[in-house]
Formats: C-alpha cells, structure tokens, sequence
C-alpha cells in the first residue's frame, strides 16, 4: 500500500467530516474520492498532505514526496509560469543548491512538455486559460518527482473539452512518474477516464469503496443515487446548502 | 442559583462583558501569534535562510515604492508647522531657534511616526492583502506542500525589508522636512537660510539621529510583522481580505503610537 489510512476522525468545530475512515491506496493506483459537497473529500487530501491534523487516526505513506493540485490551481500569481514551476527547486531547503541555473530550466521545459504546454515559461498565471492553468499547477506539482500526486477536484469549472484533456494528464503522469494518485472529484467522466477504484463518502463515513466497475454497476443506493443525480435516495441534501 | 445565572445571563451586562472577553481573547490570540511569527523570522533571517531576490523586491517595495508618498506627507507636514510657528517665534524674539526647533521636531518625532503613517497606508496595507489573498486562494497552502516554510519566503524578507529601509526613507524624509521647513520659515517669516541652518545644531545632537534610525527601524518590522500576520490568519473570501487588511492598518497605527511612547519614555525621561 502506497497510502494507509486507518480510523480517520476530524471535526471543525461541531461538525464531524469525517468520521473513523479507513482506506488504502496501492501503489500506482489512481483512486476517486467522489461525494457531495462538504462530505470531506477535500479534508482527506488536506490530512494526507499534512495541511491540517486528524482528530485521530493514522495516515501512513510511503516512498519520497507528496504534492498536490489544488482545486483553483493556486499558481503563484506575483510570479511568472517559470518561477511557479521551480519554486520547490529554488526555494526548498534540500533542493536549493542542488540545481543550476540551467538545469532548473531544463527540468521546468521538460515538466511542462509533460503537461502538453511549452514555451509560456514567461507568461504569468493571469494571462492563461483555466485549463493551462491546471496544467501549470500539474507541472508545479510533479517538479520534485513525487510518488503520491493528490488531484482537488481537477476539472471543476472547465468546459468539457479541457476537462478530457486534464483527465487524459492525469493518467499520463499515472503511467510515466509511476505515482500513486488520489482525485477527489464530482464529475462522472473524471471517474470514467481516470479512475482505478473509487471510494464514496457521505455525512462523514465511507459508503461505497470498490472499483470502476463495481461503482458503476453495483445495486448501492448510494452511488445509484450519485450515478443518476437524483435528489430522491438515501442521501439527504438540504436544499438551503446549495 | 441556577435561575440568577440564567436572569445573569440576559442582562445587557453580561453580553457587554462576553464581548469584553471575546475582545481580549482576540487581542491576546493574535499578540501571541505575531511573536511566534517573529521568532521565526528572526530565526530564519540569523541563519541568512531566506530568498535573496526576494528581499531585493521587498526593500524595492519599502523605500522606493514608498517615498514619493512618504516625502510629500513629511514635507507638507514640515511646512504646516512652520508657517504656524516661525511668524510667532519671530515675534517673541526667537527667530534665530526656527531652524532648531523643526530639526527637533523632525528628527525626535514628526519624521519616524509620518513615515510611519504613511507606509501603514501603502505598503503594510499591500502585504496584509496580498498575503489575505494568497491565504483565499490556497496559495500558502500550496507553498507548505511544496515543503517550503510560508514564514520563511513570505516574513522573513518582509521584515528584514522594514528593519533596513525604513531608517533610510525616514532620513531622508528628515532631510526634504528640514528643508520644506525652512523654506517655509523664509517665505512666512522673513527667515534668512543661514540663519536657520546655523540654529538647526543648537539642540540637535548626534544621539537623536541614532535614536531616530533605531525607532525607524523598529517601526519598519513592526510595520511588515504586523501586516504580513493579520493576512497570514485571513480567511473566509474577499470579506476576509478586506477584514484582514483593516485589522492590519489599525494594528499597525496603535503599535507604532505605542513604540512611539516607549522610545520617548525610554530615551528622553
């Protein structure tokens, strides 16, 4: 297993996200984490990547670095494509001198030919498109060579098209880092075109953990009522919350 | 018992004592808060593990982007109390103590704490919102999973940046204010040029501008720590950047009125 997690508990303030969750993700695998909003499918990847602290409960993972996309991309906007991409090369304190000059625009072009994007290295983040901007973030995030890569929710707000585009990335960078991955998404054609398992997380416990497959045709009140976006089931949403 | 706890509790006294409380709870949080950051920063900037370019933009921001503002309110101010001043002191006989009395005022007070007002408004105002910005948009968040400190990147060059430049717009806010000063001083009152430069050393001594460099400089980290705290800890969206930013500028104004009065206290009582 790539990621452990064991009896994960947090609560902010009152309320408890999420509530004594247990999965793990084995190596290379792509897992969705798919639920409605403020289920805590975002807490997860914020507790795996040390951002805040569990209640309780352990996470365990192996291998070199964790990096992660963030749902609006979080490009450094002061600075330029370039700058954003190198910014763990030139300001980490492990990998501060271990680049030149040069190398470090070599590593940055080759990130971003991964990525399907080259020659912006000097444009700044307001002057890309949604899409480009994700695709920024991608290489920003895989610059260190990482073997876990979390996705929050990594096509909200793009067009269809340029949500094809990212998902395809997504595998891409799957099968040539050879990194584990976790996508925390809504998105039905996210879950098609990426994932290798998928786990569903409703009022803060795990309701559904199995395959693609077995997601998609499995007779669970829970992802049927996900699957057909029906407000009829036995997830509750409160109509205020939208 | 119970029951006066609960007739307590509807009082407009008790609601004014729980919002007391809260106050001093925040006021305390938040002191709390600046002096770790400041501790870090201090830490990093003693092991020189911060950004170099970085601190090259920041003293750029600090005293070039700054002084158009900061010498124009210096300078006005400086002619303000001249075209007050001279014409009366001139009348009493003390005319010759013109040029004294407006370095006195400049260097001991007026320069360091206009300075001061005017940075707040300008630049500790950009760092709170840029760094209540950065906070909204998961951009600290990003920097922590790239492994690198926010304190370190974001503080550190900000408050080195305050503690060395604000001493050099302050001198040189000093030396336009002298000037404005006497230049006032002529047109109101008839005030030869040699005449107040020869009084500007009757009570100014060496002491005062070393004084004034070292306030300046607890001004500018001040300043920057004050700023780049109250954005650090925003949250919430453009609301949040917003409160965030005001929280800054009066944090900034009551610290620097504060250290303004501890220096005077300090030094010349």
């Amino acid at each position: 297993m790539s990621i452990k997690v064991e009896h994960l508990t947090k609560s902010f303030r009152d309320k408890t996200v999420l509530n004594d969750v247990s999965f793990g993700v084995a190596d290379g695998e792509i897992l969705a984490i798919v639920g409605f909003s403020g289920s805590g499918k975002s807490t997860i990847l914020k507790l795996i990547c040390n951002l805040i602290k569990p209640d309780s409960g352990t996470i365990t993972t192996t291998g070199g670095d964790i990096a992660m996309s963030f749902q609006y991309s979080a490009l450094f906007d002061s600075l330029n494509v370039e700058d954003n991409i190198s910014f763990a090369l030139r300001e980490r304190k492990d990998l501060r001198n271990k680049f030149s000059e040069a190398e470090i625009k070599e590593k940055v072009s080759q990130k971003l030919k991964m990525v399907g994007l080259e020659g912006i290295e000097k444009k700044y983040p307001h002057e890309l498109s949604g899409g480009m901007q994700k695709r920024v973030s991608f290489a920003r995030a895989i610059i260190t060579d990482p073997t876990i890569i979390l996705y929050d929710e990594p096509t909200a707000g793009l067009d269809p098209v340029s949500s094809t585009i990212i998902e395809d990335y997504i595998v891409t960078l799957k099968n040539e880092l050879k990194a584990t991955s976790i996508v925390v998404t809504h998105q039905m054609s996210t879950i098609l075109r990426t994932a290798d398992k998928v786990i569903m997380l409703y009022d803060g416990n795990i309701v559904f953990h199995g395959t693609k497959d077995e997601f998609l045709n499995q007779d669970n009140p829970y992802t049927k009522q996900f699957i057909t976006a029906s407000i009829e089931g036995p997830m509750k949403v409160q109509a205020k919350e939208y | 018992m119970s029951s006066i706890k609960n007739y307590f509790k509807l009082t407009a006294t008790y609601h004014i004592l729980k919002l007391l409380a809260r106050l001093a709870e925040d006021f305390f949080e938040t002191l709390g808060e600046m002096a770790k950051y400041f501790v870090k920063s201090v830490f990093y900037a003693l092991k020189m593990d911060f950004s170099r370019k970085e601190l090259i933009n920041q003293c750029s921001r600090f005293a070039v982007d700054s002084l158009p503002i900061t010498l124009s309110i210096v300078g006005m101010t400086s002619v303000i109390i001249s075209m007050q001043t001279a014409g009366e002191m001139v009348k009493q006989g003390a005319g010759s103590y013109v040029g004294m009395l407006s370095a006195l005022i400049m260097i001991r007070e007026l320069s360091a704490i206009m300075s001061g007002f005017a940075i707040i408004s300008m630049i500790g105002s950009s760092f709170a919102s840029e760094l209540a910005t950065m906070r909204v948009t998961e951009q600290i968040d990003a920097i922590k999973v790239l492994k690198v400190s926010p304190i370190k990147y974001l503080f550190t060059p900000k408050v080195i940046a305050g503690f060395v430049m604000m001493p050099i717009v302050v001198i040189f806010a000093s030396f336009i204010g002298i000037i404005c000063s006497g230049l006032a001083a002529k047109i109101v009152a008839d005030i030869s040029w040699l005449n107040y430069i020869s009084s500007l050393w009757h009570g100014l001594v060496l002491r005062d501008i070393n004084i004034c460099i070292l306030k300046s400089a607890v001004f500018g980290a001040t300043i920057a720590l004050i700023s780049c705290s109250c954005g650090y800890k925003a949250f919430g969206g453009a609301k949040g950047v917003g409160l965030a930013t005001t929280k800054a500028v009066v944090w900034s104004f009551i610290a620097i009125v504060v250290w303004d009065y501890i220096f005077a206290l300090v030094f010349y009582f």
